[in-house]
């Protein structure tokens, strides 16, 4: 019994191992395997401006450029000096921002990324799954088919066309909410009203889009889910029975359905994490995603690089959080 | 191909979702063939008088460079649609190989391989393609952008592939084949695979929504090749002009209304589909079906 709950631990582990070891592998193979040569590429971007340049110090700048993104030596060697670098937690330095380090930059946009990432997804997952179980289980309303229809037509389509739809709507032709960023200019800081109410205020759209398009998913998976529970015996012979609807749907039918739509959360969470990437570009929201924007046009490899490592780490430890929550709600994963 | 049709005419009977769906993917798919006939290149600009409203001559109006914006919208919808059929197909390889091996092999090639398929489902792919098209941007064509996208976009549709070939695996025909003395990839392509083709079509075009998409995000973000016609470029160039600023949001209203249209009826076609290789909605059609009769 015990062994059955430390094996299932244990699997997750090195599930989670697993997917930052191919992940990072990737990241590792992308600058060496492509015809592209990155320290050229930042060279010329360097030079581009400039009429002539000392061959000398160009060719110092090659060399100390390849020291700093690690490629110098067989690629072996490289992958290992990689690895370890990364068990320093050290991503190098930023080159658009010398010679602050990109694990700072990134320390400094994670708040607002997790801030907005947190709260948008534990609310479109838990109203999802709850509307979407009322609008299964109760299927011939009218209300449960108005409200299927919307998430039908929310759900494919696209992020970025979604997220910009909500910004022309609602802080442009409707000028309700601010265009960008996370506070308003001037306000400081700190734990007053003013800012707070400031944050809200700002996070309100990008929070929005991430909620409509989570919910839609979360409640049409759930809905079929539910639809698919109540049709077996054991809920026909709860209301043969007499038990009261709302009984029967807390204790029988969301219960059940619930599990795989945790498991569900757990392998979007790459994809939801893309979504709130995207949605920082469109609403200037100072996240990770916005600083890899802001990498792309500086031409900030060294950046650009951090920021996918540390979101591979990120997401791989925050759904073996979720697996190793999932236990609590199924508890037959300890009995097996 | 009689089986196909009949199947359409099917859908089209009893289902108004995939009757939209229908007419609006064939009325796209006309819309991005007339680009063949377009009187302007997509490369040059100031071919017509630019910042036109939409109006007769020109009907989606006339952007900042001078281009027509319904003859540009033909060829945008023409490439990302060719763009999202060419990755969902090389993906789709990717998928059936991994699928049926690690269905039918099973053991440890199933678990090492499952392990690095649940690897790539989980991994945040956009941060990966940023990096992967910052370096490469600028020599990319639409091909190496679709194999490059095929490359993340395969895991979760081998899972599928992997648990119908787990069934098909305890069936009596596969014991046939295996003592009939059959290869392992002859069983696994000639026995298997036509079972495994429903899935493969209902997720092909949910991978063509989602290397849309993303084709989308890479080009607004300037990632992709700017001077090919997409839906995700005429985006981008619209926000490099400053469209919404200088007022000419019919630049901006064009894609964003296509692709609102395309990707709607490209999901209700796959929700309808499903439904209908569902076995349980099956068993009420025939239900149904009786019922009439009587």
């Amino acid at each position: 019994m015990k062994n059955a709950f430390l094996r299932y631990i244990i699997l997750r582990v090195l599930q989670c191992l697993m997917v930052i070891f191919v992940g990072i592998t990737v990241t590792f193979m992308i600058p060496r395997f492509t015809p592209v040569d990155p320290v050229e590429q930042a060279i010329t971007r360097m030079t581009m401006f400039q009429q002539s340049t000392h061959p000398e110090a160009l060719e110092e700048m090659r060399a100390s450029l390849a020291t700093l993104y690690g490629l110098e030596g067989s690629v072996f060697e490289q992958y290992l000096g990689f690895w370890g670098r990364l068990f320093r937690g050290d991503l190098g330095p930023s080159l658009s921002s010398f010679p602050r380090p990109v694990m700072t930059l990134i320390r400094t946009s994670l708040p607002w990324t997790a801030g907005l990432l947190l709260t948008s997804t534990i609310i479109a997952w838990s109203l999802g799954n709850i509307i979407g179980a009322f609008a299964g289980y109760f299927h011939h309303k009218k209300w449960s088919q108005v409200l299927g229809v919307m998430a039908l037509v929310v759900w494919p389509i696209p992020y970025y066309i979604f997220a910009f739809l909500l910004l022309v709507l609602l802080a442009y032709v409707i000028p309700i909410f601010p265009l960008s960023g996370a506070f308003a200019i001037g306000s400081s800081p700190g734990l007053n009203w003013n800012f707070i109410s400031s944050v809200l205020r700002h996070g309100f759209l990008p929070a929005l889009s991430i909620v409509a398009i989570g919910f839609g998913g979360q409640f049409l998976g759930m809905r079929s889910l539910v639809s698919n529970v109540i049709s077996e015996d054991y809920i026909l012979y709860a209301e043969i029975a007499g038990v009261p609807n709302h009984r029967i749907l807390k204790n029988y039918v969301i219960r059940n359905a619930l599990l795989p739509q945790i498991t569900g959360l757990a392998l979007q969470l790459g994809m939801i994490f893309n979504g709130a990437m995207i949605t920082e570009f469109v609403f200037s929201y100072p996240g990770i995603g916005y600083l890899a924007y802001t990498a792309i046009f500086s031409g900030d490899f060294g950046l650009i690089m951090g920021i996918a490592i540390f979101s591979i780490v990120a997401v791989a430890l925050a759904v073996l959080i979720i697996d190793l929550l999932y236990p609590v709600f199924d508890p037959r994963v300890k009995l097996r | 191909m009689r089986s196909f049709f009949g199947i359409l005419k099917d859908l089209l009977s009893r289902d108004g979702r995939f009757r939209f769906a229908f007419i609006a993917l064939s009325a796209l798919i006309l819309f991005s063939l007339a680009s063949y006939w377009s009187p302007h290149s997509p490369r040059f600009s100031f071919v017509v008088p630019p910042n036109m409203r939409p109006n007769l001559d020109y009907w989606f109006g006339t952007n900042s460079r001078g281009q027509d914006l319904f003859w540009m919208m033909t060829f945008a919808t023409r490439n990302s649609l060719a763009f999202g059929l060419m990755t969902a197909a090389l993906s789709r390889v990717i998928s059936i190989f991994v699928g049926l091996t690690s269905g039918y092999k099973g053991g440890l090639y199933d678990r090492v391989l499952m392990a690095i398929n649940d690897s790539f489902i989980v991994l945040p792919v956009l941060p990966i393609l940023i990096l992967l098209n910052f370096i490469l941007r600028g020599q990319m064509n639409l091909f190496t952008l679709s194999l490059t996208m095929a490359f993340f976009g395969w895991a979760f549709d081998a899972r599928l592939m992997r648990s119908q070939v787990l069934s098909l695996k305890e069936r009596e025909f596969t014991n046939n084949a295996i003592f009939s003395g059959m290869k392992m990839h002859k069983i696994t392509l000639k026995e298997h695979l036509p079972f495994v083709m429903p899935i493969v079509f209902s997720t092909w075009i949910n991978n063509m929504m989602w290397a849309m998409g993303m084709e989308v995000t890479l080009s607004v973000l300037g990632l992709s090749n700017i001077n090919i016609a997409t839906i995700g470029t005429t985006i981008y160039w619209a926000n490099q002009h400053q469209a919404l600023i200088s007022g000419v949001w019919w630049w901006l209203g064009a894609p964003v209304a296509i692709s609102v249209l395309l990707f709607l009826s490209m999901y209700l076609t796959v929700i309808s589909l499903n439904q209908h290789l569902d076995p349980r909605t099956r068993l009420q059609r025939i239900r149904e079906a009786t019922t009439d009769g009587t």
